[in-house]
C-alpha cells in the first residue's frame, strides 16, 4: 500500500528521524535537490546511517539519488544500495537509455554485494517533456522499473509554462504517465501539491489525480500527507461493492458459470483484480487501526 | 593508519544534529575530544564513545576533534563524525 | 482630585516601603516589560533591602533583578513562573531562601487567605486615568486581559499603578477600578510592544508537532466531550494552536456549538469564537495583537481575573467547569505526573502556571509531548519535579500513539473502539529508550532552591541546585 509519498531532505536529521511518524506510506529520502552541493557526502552518509540504525516500521523507503548527469549517482548507489531500501528513485529520467544505463550499473553491484539479481528495484522519476513523450518506454525498459512518478515543478519549467495550483497545463503529462504506466503494468504516481500552506487544494489535487488513475501521490509537506492517504483509500462503498463481486465470482464457480453478471452488469477478469485488490488495501488499512494519522 | 591532514567540519548546530569540527592535533599527542551537548549530563559518554569508535574505524590515533551536540542520535552522531574525518583525510 | 504622582520614587516613598517588606508584580507585558526594572532600580538606589518579590511571572527580560539579589535588595521570590535565564541563577543556588513556586490559580488563592501578604503592588498598566481606572485594552503598550493583576489591585495595602497612557478621568471602560489604587505615576514607556505580545502566533510548522496536534484533535473528538456546549483551553504553544486548528475543522465541520474558550487566549481561539465554536471567550491573558484587539472590540470576549479563571478557594473557578485542556511537559512519567519546572538537566525553566489548575478542574487533561525532544525520552521513571500530580492527567498525546492513565477507563475504551493508537504509557517510554538509548541520572545538589506549592496551598515537591 503506497497512498502517501513523502519527501524529506536527505541533510537534515530531525526530519529523517521522524520519517515513520508522520503518516506517509512512503518516504522519499531526498539527495537530489533537497541536499546543497557540498552537502552531497553528508547527506549520502547520513541516509545510509538512518537505514541501517532506524527502524522505520511500516513505512517503505525510498532513495532520489543525484541525476545520471551527475558525478554523484554512481556514488549514491554504492552507498545505499547494501542496505536495500525499498526502491530507488532515479530523477530526470528521458529516456528507456537512461533506465539501461542505471540497470548495467546496478546488476554489477548486485554482483559484487551478493544481492539477487533485480534486487533493486526503480521507480522513475519523469519531469522532462522528453521523458514524458518516453514514458512507455521508459515503463518497459526493465522489469527493475516498479513504478512511474511525475514531477510537475521540473515539468513546467521545461515545457515553458507557469506551474498553477489548478494544475491545468500538466493534465496531458499526468493522462499520458498514468497510462503509459498501465500499459506496461506498473504503479503510477502523482506530482506534490506545492502550495504547503493551501489545505483545501491539497484535497482537490488529490481527488483529481484518483480520477485519473495514479495508484498515489507524493507530499513535499506532512500537512498533505493526510489528505492524500484518505483521498487514496478505497471507500466504504467500493469495500462492499468488491466483497459483492467476490461473492458472485465464488458463487458462479461454484455452479460453474463462465459469464458473471451483478446487477446486469459484467464482471470480467480487470474489474475481478480491481476487486481484489481494493480488498487488500481495506485489509492493510484494517491492520493499521484503520487510522490515516498515525 | 588514517591521518587528518587538515581542518574539516560537518553537520549543523540544528536540533537533533551535532557539528562537528577536526583537525590534525599536536604532534606526539593523541585524540583530543572536547564535548559540549545538550545532554552532556546524560549522554557525554556514549557520545564520546561513538565519536572515539568512528575514529577508530578510520585508524586515527591523533586527532583535534570538537563536538557541539544537539540532541543527536548515535545514527546522525556516527554519520556527523565520518562526514568530517573523511573530509579531513582527504589530499587538496 | 487626583492621584498622580511626579515620579516612581515619590510613589515608592509614599508608600513607606521598608527593609523586608513585600512587593508584586504581574506578567501582563511579558518579555516586554520595563516596569519591574524600574521600579527595583529605584528602590535600590533608596537603599531598602530584604524585600520579597511577588510576582505571578519572570521573563528574561527581569534578569537585572540578578545583581538586586546579589546587593541583597531582593531576597525572596515568590513566582507562578521563571524562564530560563532567571531559572538558571536560582537553579545555581544565589537565593538562600527557596523561592516559592504557586500556579496562576494558587497565587491569588493564598493571597487573599492573607498566606502571602502583600506591602505594595506595582502595576503597569496600559492606560489609566487620574484616579486610576485603568485597563490593558488601549494604549500603546496594550497588552489585553489584565487577569493577573486584580488580585495584587484587592490585596496589597499600597497600590501603584504605573502607565504611558494617562487619560482624563473617569476612563469608560475599565478593567481594575479606581477603588482599589492609591497612586498613579505616568512614565514615557512601561514596556516594549515588540516583547508584549507576539504580532500573530503561529501553529507549529514542525511535522512531528503536527502529527501530535491532528491526534490530540482525535482524541477531543472521540472523548465524548465534543458536543455542544464544549468548553475548551489550549496554550500558546505550536502544537496546541495547531490541535486548535484542527479542532476548529472539526467543530465546523460537525456544527457543533461549543460554550467557551479559557485561558491565554490566541488569535487561534478568536477565529473559533468567530466561527461560532464558541459562545464566548474568558481571557485572563493576551498571547498576540488579535486577541487584544477582539477583546477590546467583541462583547462576547470577556476579561476575567486569575481569581475567577482558577482560584481553588473562590466559591467557584472557570476552570471548574472546563472540558478539555491541551498541557505541555518536559517530563512526564510512568504514572502520568508531570514536570513543567525544570528542563531534563534540572534547572529552573518554566513553572506551573495554569498547568495542575486546569488539569485538576478539566474533564479531560491532556499533555502533547514528542516521544523524544534533542535526544531525550518525554517519559521517565519519576519526573525531577512534580509540577502537576498523575491523578489530574488523562491522556498523554505523542507522535508515536496515546497513553490513558488506568484510571480513566471508559475513555480508554472509546478511544480504542475509535480507532486510535493506544498504547501503555510504558510502551512509549520503551519505544523512545529504543532509539535514544537510557539516559544517566543528571547530578543534583543537596539544597533546595525552589518549592512547588500546589493550588490548595500544601507543598507538592521541591527543586535541588545543580552543583
Amino acid at each position: 500500500m503506497r497512498r502517501s509519498m513523502l519527501f524529506l531532505p536527505g541533510n537534515t536529521p530531525n526530519m529523517i528521524i521522524h520519517g515513520d511518524s508522520l503518516g506517509a506510506d512512503a518516504i522519499i529520502l531526498d539527495l537530489e535537490d533537497a541536499v546543497a552541493p557540498d552537502e552531497k557526502d553528508a547527506a549520502r552518509i547520513l541516509v545510509r546511517n538512518a537505514l541501517q540504525y532506524q527502524d522505520f516500521g511500516r513505512c517503505e523507503t525510498i532513495v532520489r539519488i543525484n541525476g545520471l548527469d551527475t558525478s554523484e549517482w554512481q556514488l549514491d548507489l554504492q552507498t545505499l544500495c547494501p542496505l536495500q531500501p525499498d526502491f530507488i528513485m532515479p530523477p530526470k529520467v528521458g529516456s528507456a537509455e537512461d533506465i539501461l544505463k542505471i540497470d548495467h550499473y546496478l546488476s554489477q553491484l548486485e554482483t559484487q554485494l551478493h544481492l539477487p539479481p533485480n534486487a533493486v528495484g526503480l521507480i522513475a522519476l519523469l519531469e522532462t517533456a522528453l521523458g514524458i513523450e518516453n514514458a512507455f518506454a521508459i515503463a518497459s525498459a526493465s522489469s527493475r522499473v516498479k513504478a512511474l512518478f511525475l514531477g510537475g515543478e521540473d515539468l513546467t519549467a521545461d515545457l515553458h509554462c507557469q506551474r498553477t495550483a489548478k494544475g491545468e497545463e500538466i493534465r496531458y503529462a499526468r493522462s499520458r504517465l498514468v497510462c503509459a504506466a498501465r500499459a506496461a503494468g506498473i504503479d503510477a504516481y502523482d506530482t506534490p501539491f506545492t502550495d504547503v500552506n493551501d489545505d483545501e487544494g491539497i484535497w482537490e489535487d488529490a481527488q483529481f489525480a484518483r480520477s485519473l488513475g495514479f495508484t498515489g501521490k507524493a507530499a513535499i509537506s506532512p500537512r498533505h500527507v493526510k489528505a492524500i492517504n484518505q483521498v487514496f483509500s478505497p471507500s466504504e462503498k467500493e469495500i462492499a461493492y468488491a466483497y459483492e463481486i467476490m461473492e458472485v465470482i465464488q458463487a458462479a464457480k461454484e455452479q460453474g458459470r463462465g459469464a458473471v453478471s451483478l446487477r446486469g452488469k459484467m464482471i470480467d477478469a480487470p474489474i475481478v483484480e480491481r476487486a481484489k485488490q481494493t480488498i487488500a488495501m481495506a485489509q492493510a488499512l484494517q491492520e493499521i487501526g484503520g487510522s490515516n494519522y498515525v | 593508519m588514517g591521518q587528518i591532514v587538515k581542518k574539516a567540519t560537518a553537520g549543523t548546530m540544528e536540533s537533533s544534529d551535532a557539528y562537528i569540527e577536526i583537525s590534525p592535533g599536536e604532534e606526539g599527542e593523541g585524540l583530543d575530544i572536547q564535548l559540549e551537548s545538550v545532554v552532556y549530563h546524560q549522554f557525554g559518554q556514549a557520545i564520546r564513545k561513538v565519536a572515539e569508535e568512528v575514529l577508530q574505524e578510520f585508524s586515527i590515533e591523533r586527532a583535534k576533534v570538537r563536538i557541539v551536540d544537539r540532541g543527536a542520535l548515535d545514527c546522525v552522531l556516527r554519520a556527523r563524525m565520518e562526514t568530517a574525518i573523511r573530509r579531513g583525510i582527504e589530499e587538496e | 482630585m487626583s492621584k498622580v504622582v511626579a515620579s516612581l520614587q515619590e510613589a515608592i516613598r509614599l508608600c513607606g516601603l521598608k527593609d523586608g517588606m513585600s512587593i508584586s508584580f504581574h506578567h501582563h507585558l511579558r518579555n516586554g516589560d520595563y516596569v519591574l526594572n524600574m521600579v527595583m532600580d529605584e528602590v535600590s538606589k533608596l537603599g531598602i533591602g530584604e524585600l520579597t518579590i511577588n510576582a505571578s511571572s519572570l521573563f528574561d527580560v527581569h534578569l537585572p533583578l540578578i545583581t538586586h539579589i546579589q546587593n541583597r535588595t531582593v531576597t525572596k521570590l515568590c513566582t507562578d513562573y521563571v524562564s530560563a535565564g532567571i531559572g538558571r541563577w536560582i537553579s545555581q543556588g544565589i537565593l538562600q531562601e527557596p523561592v516559592e513556586f504557586r500556579t496562576h490559580g494558587g497565587r491569588p488563592s493564598d493571597m487573599l487567605l492573607g498566606r502571602t501578604p502583600v506591602d505594595i503592588a506595582f502595576l503597569a498598566v496600559p492606560t489609566s486615568d487620574t484616579m486610576g481606572n485603568c485597563t490593558g485594552k488601549v494604549g500603546k503598550s496594550a497588552c489585553g486581559s489584565l487577569g493577573y493583576a486584580f488580585p495584587d489591585a484587592m490585596c496589597a495595602k499600597k497600590v501603584v499603578v504605573i502607565t504611558d497612557n494617562l487619560v482624563d478621568y473617569p476612563l469608560q471602560n475599565w478593567s481594575i477600578p479606581e477603588t482599589y489604587v492609591d497612586y498613579v505615576v505616568p512614565v514615557e514607556a512601561i514596556g516594549n510592544p515588540a516583547g508584549i505580545v507576539s504580532g500573530t502566533t503561529q501553529i507549529t510548522r514542525d511535522p512531528v508537532g503536527l502529527v501530535m496536534a491532528d491526534l490530540a484533535a482525535q482524541v477531543i473528538r472521540y472523548s465524548g466531550l465534543l458536543k455542544d456546549g464544549f468548553s475548551f483551553q489550549t496554550g500558546a504553544g505550536g502544537a496546541s494552536l495547531a490541535a486548535a486548528k484542527f479542532l476548529k475543522e472539526i467543530m465546523v465541520k460537525e456544527k457543533i456549538q461549543g460554550s467557551f474558550g479559557l485561558g491565554g487566549i490566541t488569535g487561534y481561539l478568536v477565529e473559533m469564537l468567530q466561527a461560532g465554536c464558541f459562545q464566548t471567550l474568558l481571557d485572563v491573558q493576551c498571547f498576540d495583537l488579535k486577541a487584544v484587539e477582539s477583546l477590546r472590540t467583541n462583547p462576547r470576549h470577556q476579561e476575567i481575573s486569575s481569581i475567577h479563571y482558577a482560584s481553588p478557594t473562590a466559591k467557584s473557578a472557570v476552570v471548574d467547569n472546563l472540558d478539555v485542556v491541551i498541557l505541555g511537559a518536559t517530563e512526564i512519567d510512568v504514572d502520568f505526573n508531570v514536570n513543567v519546572h525544570t528542563d531534563s538537566s534540572g534547572y529552573l525553566m518554566g513553572g506551573s502556571g495554569g498547568h495542575s489548575d486546569t488539569a485538576a478542574g478539566a474533564k479531560l487533561a491532556m499533555v502533547i509531548a514528542p516521544i523524544v525532544r534533542a535526544r531525550m525520552p518525554i517519559v521517565t521513571d519519576h519526573v525531577m519535579c512534580v509540577s502537576t500530580p498523575g491523578r489530574d492527567i488523562d491522556v498523554l498525546v505523542t507522535e508515536k500513539g496515546i497513553a490513558i492513565n488506568p484510571a480513566q477507563k471508559q475513555l480508554k475504551q472509546r478511544l480504542s473502539d475509535a480507532g486510535l493508537p493506544v498504547m501503555d504509557i510504558a510502551q512509549l517510554k520503551q519505544m523512545a529508550e529504543k532509539v535514544t538509548g537510557i539516559p544517566r541520572k543528571v547530578p543534583r545538589g543537596d539544597r533546595v532552591v525552589a518549592n512547588v506549592i500546589y493550588r490548595d496551598g500544601s507543598l507538592l515537591d521541591r527543586v535541588y541546585n545543580i552543583p
